[in-house]
This record gives C-alpha cells, structure tokens and sequence, in this order.
C-alpha cells in the first residue's frame, strides 16, 4: 500500500502539476474568482483525470502507437462532454458562469500528461489513483487561489459576506486587481514560492 | 510492445469510437428533458430581468403570474388570438418554410435570413395595466446567434427600460460582456425611436458623450468586441424596424397597449 498512498499523495505536495510540472495554468486562471465555479472545476477535472486514466490503462497494451494521441483524446472528449451534460442538467447556473472552460479540460496539459506519462505504462487500480493523485493537487491550487480571490477581491466565500464592503456600508474596500485573472498568475507564483521554500528539492538547477 | 497490424489498428480505432459514441449520446440523451427544463426556466429569468423583476432567489414561476405572454402576427402588427403563446418555439418556426419569410439581403441587417411570421410577445402587467412590452431579438454576433429580450416602456412605446440575452456564443470577457449588468444597466431610459418614427438607436464605438443631443438613442459599445457590438447595433435595428416589430409597436402607440 505504500505505492498506492505515495501515487494519491505526491502530487499534493511533492509533484504538484500546477506548481511543479506547470501543467493546466490556463483553468487556473478563468474559474477562480469564486470558490462555487473553482470547486465545480475541481470536481470536474478530478472526475475526467480518474476515468480517463482508468480507461486508457484498461486498453494500454491494445492502442497501437500509431494512434496513440488520438485514441486518448477521444477518451479525454467524450469524458469531458459527459461532463458538461451533466452540469447542464444539474448545475445549471453554475455551468453558465463555468461558459467555455468545461470544454477546455480538453485541452488541460494535465489530462492528456497523465495519460501518457503514467496510465499508458501502469495498471488500471494504480492509474486511477494517480489521477486522483493529481486532481487533488491541482484542485489544492485552485482552491487556495479561489480563496483569496474571492475574499478579498469581493469579500465573500461560497457568496456569503464575510468582510463587509464599502458599497453596502461597510468598512472593506475590495481589491478589484484580484477579480481580474492575472492575480491568479501573482498567487500561483506566491504558492510556488512557499512551496519551494519548504521543499529546497523542487528548486530547478540554474540554467535550467 | 503488440505487434502492429493496419487491421488491428482500424479495429481499435474503431471499437474506441463505438464505445465512447454510445456513452456519450446515451447520457444526451438522457438528461436531454432535464436540460430543455432548466433552458425554459433560464429564458422565464431573462423575461423577468428584462423587465425589472426579477431578484436572486425568487420564484421565478411565482413571478412569472405577471407577465401575459401574446402572439403576435408581424406583417399586421395585430395579435394572434386562439394560440397558446407560452408554447410557441419560435425558432422552430423560423426553419418551417409555412411559418416563415425570407429576409432580402438588403434589409437582413441581423443576418438572420429567415424569420418567423409570428412572434410571443410578452406584455408586464402591474395591478392590471400594462407597463411594460417585451420582445424577442436575436441576430448574428461574432462566434454566435445571440438571443434576448428587449424590454420597451408601455407608456410611450418608445423609451428602452433593459436588454437581456439568454443565450449566446460570444467569447467571454469581450463579446460576453453583453451579460455585464454594468453595460446592461446603459439600455435604460434610452430612446429607440426618433421623433420622425425613425429606428435612432444605435452602438458608438467609446463612450457615450451624455451632453450630446443625440445621446437618448446612444450606447456605449463593447470595448475589444467591435464585431459583437455591430451584431447587438444590427440586430436591434431590424427588429425595431417595420420588417421586424415596427408594425406591432406602431399600432400599440396608436391603438394603445391592451
């Protein structure tokens, strides 16, 4: 078991795909001015990267090479579109605000990574794992980021006030840099800077 | 690593497409009602902003009570009675070849080509009078069809009191900036028509200077979104013409709103 707890866990921490393998930014950045949109990413994103890892370690030793990329990708697609019929069926709203960034898990590197670099070469138990494995570490970025950005950018958390602001007399002045998506790079740097911090290992070598 | 063989090859390919075809429409399939549901909901909300009534949490059938949903003939401006306007799909009619008519490309400024002959008008009624008029627009954006409501004072038929679209493809903070309700709160209290009867409304690129006469008919256009912004100007300057809702809106001045 110490395998299977090492494949969930290490890309928590140790292997982030947002922090260390710089992987799925792009979702990062769109969907994390509140917490209800970042948490229905999460969800999203962990379901697509456990199925499609699963199902792609189930036929790895039958995709011939020549149709590799695409045989994933049709996996990827047709998961993510399940996905989003569902969320049009049962999270309505939610989906509205999610617009186009259900469809791009598509094209999130870290699907389509996983894929290739761990369920094209491991068993199906150990593949779903990893997937969970990574989800939570991109699902634990974007919810700190969602976090921040939400409290202090309009002072709720999940829509509920939390700071009083300004507009409804209140003493908070939002800080409207963080409604916009570049403040979403700033924290992403400021995490990969802590987590450096704590994990010297992670540093890449100069000249890298 | 498995010997290659092209019919191997054909038959992955082919029974990976299978698979996931069958999963992929069975869940549309499936969970096709669930979504018409929550659409109509969604276009019931819009008629509700449009007209000022709607509030976050509220019950949208509840207050849905007053709104008297009118189908209304576009040629003769008159309504349509024996018809359950509440049920008409519009779009259905504009591709029925019986229920439509072309637009010339002279006129067809919303790039729509064909249109419905009829159309559900929704009328606002406050303690039994009308106040407001609400009627569906749609034209070509960039990426999309975009659809809304447009929402007219009953009083004067003329004055602008919101514009809502319910669906649409436009990229998202550019052309999707049609749903801010910052651009949104711009449409109220503007003017459509001039005195001359004339369609006067209109998107500017920039701002709109207020102290300019012409102002009562100007709105702000979509700052990066010039195409989406010529999609809103053009779709509203056909349905408020007489090819659109000009003949219907014309006999509600004259006649009053009933």
């Amino acid at each position: 078991m110490g395998k299977a707890k090492e494949t969930l866990l290490d890309p928590i921490l140790n292997n982030n795909p947002i922090a260390l393998q710089i992987l799925g930014i792009c979702s990062a950045l769109a969907v994390t001015s509140k917490m209800e949109t970042a948490v229905t990413m999460c969800l999203a994103v962990i379901f697509v990267l456990v199925f499609s890892n699963g199902a792609v370690s189930l036929i790895r030793r039958h995709i011939p090479s020549s149709i590799r990329i695409i045989v994933q990708m049709t996996i990827i697609a047709s998961l993510v579109i399940l996905v989003d019929q569902f969320l049009r069926a049962y999270a309505f709203d939610i989906s509205k605000q999610l617009s186009v960034f259900v469809g791009l898990i598509i094209t999130n590197c870290i699907v389509m990574g996983r894929a290739e670099a761990y369920a094209m070469q491991n068993g199906v138990g150990m593949s779903m794992l990893d997937g969970l494995g990574n989800g939570l570490g991109y699902s634990f970025i974007l919810l700190v980021v969602g976090l921040v950005r939400e409290l202090f950018g309009s002072g709720k958390f999940f829509g509920m006030e939390v700071l009083s602001l300004v507009g409804d007399g209140g003493w908070y002045q939002p800080n409207g840099l963080m409604l916009l998506p570049p403040s979403a790079f700033f924290l992403i740097g400021a995490i990969i800077w802590v987590l450096r911090s704590l994990r010297p290992e992670q540093i890449e070598e100069e000249g890298h | 690593m498995p010997k290659e063989t092209v019919g191997k090859t054909f038959f992955v390919a082919f029974a990976v497409c299978v698979v996931f075809s069958v999963l992929v429409s069975g869940a549309a399939v499936y969970l096709r009602p669930v979504q018409e549901l929550n659409k109509l909901l969604d276009k019931k909300r819009n008629i509700l902003t449009a007209a000022g009534l709607y509030q976050p949490g509220a019950d949208i059938d509840a207050l849905f009570g007053r709104i008297e949903a009118r189908l209304v003939d576009l040629r003769t401006g008159a309504y349509v009675d024996g018809v359950d306007a509440s049920t008409y799909d519009q779009r259905d009619a504009a591709r029925d070849p019986q229920r439509s008519v072309e637009i010339s490309a002279a006129v067809d400024r919303a790039g729509l080509k064909r249109r419905a002959a009829q159309a559900a008008v929704y009328l606002v009624r406050d303690g039994g009078r009308v106040t407001k008029v609400i009627l569906p627009v749609h034209g070509k954006g960039l990426w999309s069809t975009m659809y809304g409501f447009i929402a007219l004072d009953a009083g004067d038929v003329n004055t602008i009191r919101g514009l809502v679209f319910y669906e649409h493809g436009e990229t998202p903070g550019l052309g999707g900036e049609v749903d801010n309700p910052a651009w949104q709160s711009l449409w109220d209290g503007k003017r459509a028509y001039g005195s001359d009867g004339e369609v006067r409304i209109a998107l500017i690129k920039g701002q709109v200077d207020a102290s300019r006469p012409g102002a009562v008919h100007q709105v702000d256009g979509l700052s990066g979104a010039t195409i989406t912004s010529r999609g809103v100007d053009g779709m509203l300057q056909y349905w408020l013409s007489q090819n659109g809702f000009g003949v219907y809106l014309n006999r509600l001045r004259s006649e009053g709103v009933s």
